[in-house]
């Protein structure tokens, strides 16, 4: 057990689907094992160590609380993966964001509204720096070793910069504008194969902006070309992309 | 492992374990405030009676295991080393999915005075996002309640969509779906047996050194793990919040090639699970032989073991539909909690396998039963520890049940079908399912424009948080005796037993003693068992 590099998991406000993606992994997780020490994992085991290099963190930070844990971590890692689209872009948690507070609360915890401490909902980057991001929601387990791997010989891990439309055709689909169904897949960052595109759904945006995405485009073939009205996109806009808040 | 040896003393003294633990202990939302008062201990204390635990034999064997969970530096500071008293404080239980506290405090003389089951898990609000949001979309959203149990989530919601808008489904998208029920069973139980029960069981931390102590058996679950994602992925098109389910049917479906192959690794896999029934077989007495009699509730159906349809059923009440979940899941508070408990006819109930198996054993297939009785589970057990049990049970279960159906699918042929025509309308709906940890409830009102007015999703964890407690509470006093290493153990395994998901449960309140809330709309989320 010498030597080996020691990594640890985390998690925040999130459903620990992509921890549950690398257990996932089966066969693959053993032969990771044989390079890396888990010290840290507490959906999987017990045991727990503040010695860590590689720190892999889920899920949104949601209350001023978190903010202190977070930081703890990123003291302890010399490298902080965000994994998830909670953890990336704030996924599903920042849907709250474009609610009253005071609502949000009052349902939730009626007269007790003011029990809780929480705050808009936020991806890691907004409070700590962020290394390097594994995107997805879930995660896409193939991904996770392939970054895991570059991160364990010191490269800059590799992920796409182009939209999800390019590798859509790759997989052969029929364009969802062609069948009359809204579709992120061209302001989505790719990566992920267009999966769930081809399993027959359409792109819903969870791995975040391409980064150059082209959105005064996008608006128009939504809303001129498609003919979808605004609030029909904003409401797919707000399930994962509702952080970054794109200008649609 | 980096995890230290602790070395329990059965005089036991607090501060025992210096392990880091989470980053920032007690700043659980206002977790662990004030001692609770003794009436759960007392009233632990008074139940001596019929339904009081028997004597059970101190389980594991040799040395204690090391526990990750931190001690809360103030606990253990504030107990008194040397006065024989002991304070156990499990920041976190680990191997379960969310987070969870466990306090047990222990006067010098073996007597009880604290058992608190805590859950300070963040809160998501996920009741009110859905709040306006198409139908089109609800599944998916809710889907990320939990990542284990996302299917179970996304049919649950699918049914009270198609429930509130008349939604008729064909025969095939049924069977698809009770498919995708077992796929998820199959995946959540051997997670769970695999990776978070066995370890206690082997008396390690984690199955990370199983992996070279019992590499043959591991290698055998860890084969069938992959064989239930490939099944989940089959059917649905991912293992965690799948693509392929909309409301009125499935957008892909699996090519009858790939059934073939599915089909064959089930025949194959059955050796399988015959070897780990004998595997837990013959760990059966390191489970605890504690008992503690409860209700248990679950679906029922006179026709199968009911997963995916099915109504209400109990072992102490008549049936009841899904739509009169509010009846069964009564939540009420407690002074000595403020978590809100659930009951029906006692003070709390189980759901989740056992209760299952409880009420449908008869139903189960002819190899499932077989394992049953090779790991000794009988349906008159009381034991939660048999949870454990009952999963293993119910995975073969699946296996066979789900070759009858891919048979089925196979005679008839997997048709294209076309999508219902779905008109929007206003109305409620209700969805019950039966995941992995119990029933599931997902109840919406839908306005003209097909758009959420008001949600509720009544978790399966969130009913069992009460019997847990008051399994705790049962359990302590009988293992008060022993060491502090042991307490934790112990108890954290009564936890792992219910196999809890955390992140899901909703409808906990904080509230403070005597003050009793009032239901706001019939939304009330989220966390927090004190």
């Amino acid at each position: 057990m010498q030597n080996k590099p020691k990594i640890a998991f985390f998690d925040f406000a999130g459903c620990e689907g992509d921890q549950l993606q690398v257990a996932n992994l089966e066969e693959s997780l053993l032969d990771l094992l044989g390079h890396v020490e888990v010290v840290s994992f507490r959906e999987v085991m017990t045991g727990h160590s503040e010695d860590y290099d590689i720190a892999f963190v889920e899920g949104s930070i949601t209350r001023p609380e978190d903010e202190a844990r977070l930081k703890e971590i990123r003291s302890h890692a010399k490298i902080l993966v965000a994994f998830g689209a909670c953890a990336t872009i704030g996924g599903v948690n920042a849907m709250k964001n474009f609610m009253s507070e005071t609502m949000y609360r009052r349902q939730v915890y009626g007269d007790n509204a003011r029990c809780y401490s929480t705050y808009a909902a936020r991806p890691l980057s907004a409070v700590v720096k962020v290394d390097a991001e594994i995107h997805g929601c879930p995660i896409d387990r193939n991904e996770f070793m392939r970054i895991v791997k570059d991160l364990l010989v010191g490269k800059r891990p590799f992920v796409p910069d182009y939209p999800v439309c390019a590798e859509c055709k790759q997989a052969g689909n029929i364009c969802r504008y062609d069948l009359g169904q809204l579709c992120l897949g061209m302001i989505t960052r790719a990566g992920c194969g267009a999966c769930c595109i081809t399993e027959g759904a359409h792109c819903w945006g969870c791995r975040g902006l391409a980064p150059m995405a082209n959105l005064d485009a996008a608006r128009y073939v939504m809303e001129e070309r498609a003919g979808y009205s605004r609030t029909e996109v904003q409401d797919l806009l707000r399930i994962f992309l509702s952080h970054t808040t794109a200008p649609l | 492992m980096s995890a230290k040896k602790v070395t329990g003393n059965a005089g036991g003294k607090a501060g025992k374990k210096s392990s880091g633990g989470s980053a920032a202990p007690a700043q659980d939302t206002k977790a662990s405030g004030k001692p609770a008062s003794g009436v759960a201990a007392e009233a632990a204390m008074q139940r001596g009676g019929s339904a009081g635990p028997k004597p059970m034999k101190a389980a594991g064997s040799g040395a204690p295991v090391s526990s990750c969970a931190c001690t809360d530096p103030g606990i253990a500071a504030e107990a008194a080393a040397g006065d024989g008293s002991k304070r156990i404080h499990v920041h976190h239980v680990t191997r379960v999915e969310g987070h969870g506290n466990i306090v047990v405090v222990i006067g010098a003389d073996n007597a009880v005075e604290t058992v608190r089951w805590e859950v300070p898990e963040a809160p998501r609000f996920f009741e009110a996002i859905l709040q306006g949001r198409s139908y089109k979309d609800v599944h998916q959203i809710v889907s990320r309640i939990c990542g284990i149990c996302s299917i179970g989530h996304q049919l649950s919601s699918l049914q009270a969509t198609e429930d509130a808008m008349n939604i008729r489904i064909s025969e095939q998208t049924v069977t698809l779906r009770k498919l995708a029920i077992h796929a998820e069973n199959l995946q959540s139980h051997l997670l769970h047996l695999a990776y978070l029960v066995l370890p206690d069981l082997m008396g390690v931390n984690s199955v990370i050194p199983l992996a070279e102590t019992h590499k043959s058996e591991l290698v055998g679950l860890i084969g069938l793990r992959r064989l239930a994602n490939e099944f989940s992925r089959t059917i649905c098109g991912r293992t965690t919040h799948p693509q392929r389910m909309v409301p009125g049917g499935f957008t892909k479906l699996p090519d009858e090639s790939e059934l073939q192959v599915l089909l064959q690794s089930f025949r194959d896999s059955l050796p399988g699970f015959l070897k780990a029934a004998d595997l837990f077989a013959s760990l059966r007495h390191k489970l605890p032989d504690f008992s503690r009699e409860t209700e248990y509730i679950g679906l029922v159906s006179p026709s199968e073991y009911a997963l995916y349809r099915g109504e209400v059923g109990s072992t102490d009440d008549s049936r009841k539909p899904a739509s009169f979940y509010k009846d069964v899941t009564q939540e009420y508070c407690v002074p000595q909690s403020t978590a809100k408990w659930t009951k029906n006819m006692r003070g709390s109930f189980m759901v989740g396998a056992l209760s299952r198996y409880k009420l449908n054993h008869t139903h189960l297939k002819p190899t499932a039963k077989k394992v049953a009785e090779t790991v000794g589970l009988t349906p008159d057990t009381v034991n939660p520890f048999h949870n454990n049990l009952a999963q293993l049970v119910e995975c073969v279960h699946s296996v066979e049940d789900s070759m009858e159906l891919i048979h089925w699918l196979l005679v008839e042929g997997v048709k294209r079908e076309k999508a219902p025509v779905i008109r929007p309308r206003a109305g409620r709906g209700v969805g019950a399912v039966e995941v992995p940890r119990g029933i599931l409830f997902h109840s919406y009102e839908y306005d003209s424009k097909g758009r959420i007015v008001e949600a509720d999703c009544v978790i399966p964890t969130n009913m069992n948080h009460a019997n847990i407690q008051k399994d705790l509470e049962g359990l302590v006093p009988v293992i008060a005796h022993t060491s502090e290493a042991e307490i934790e153990l112990l108890t954290s395994m009564l936890v792992r037993a219910y196999d809890p998901c955390i992140s899901c449960s909703t409808h906990c309140i904080d509230i403070t003693p005597g003050q009793m809330s009032k239901p706001d709309r019939g939304v009330r989320f989220v966390y927090k068992g004190r």
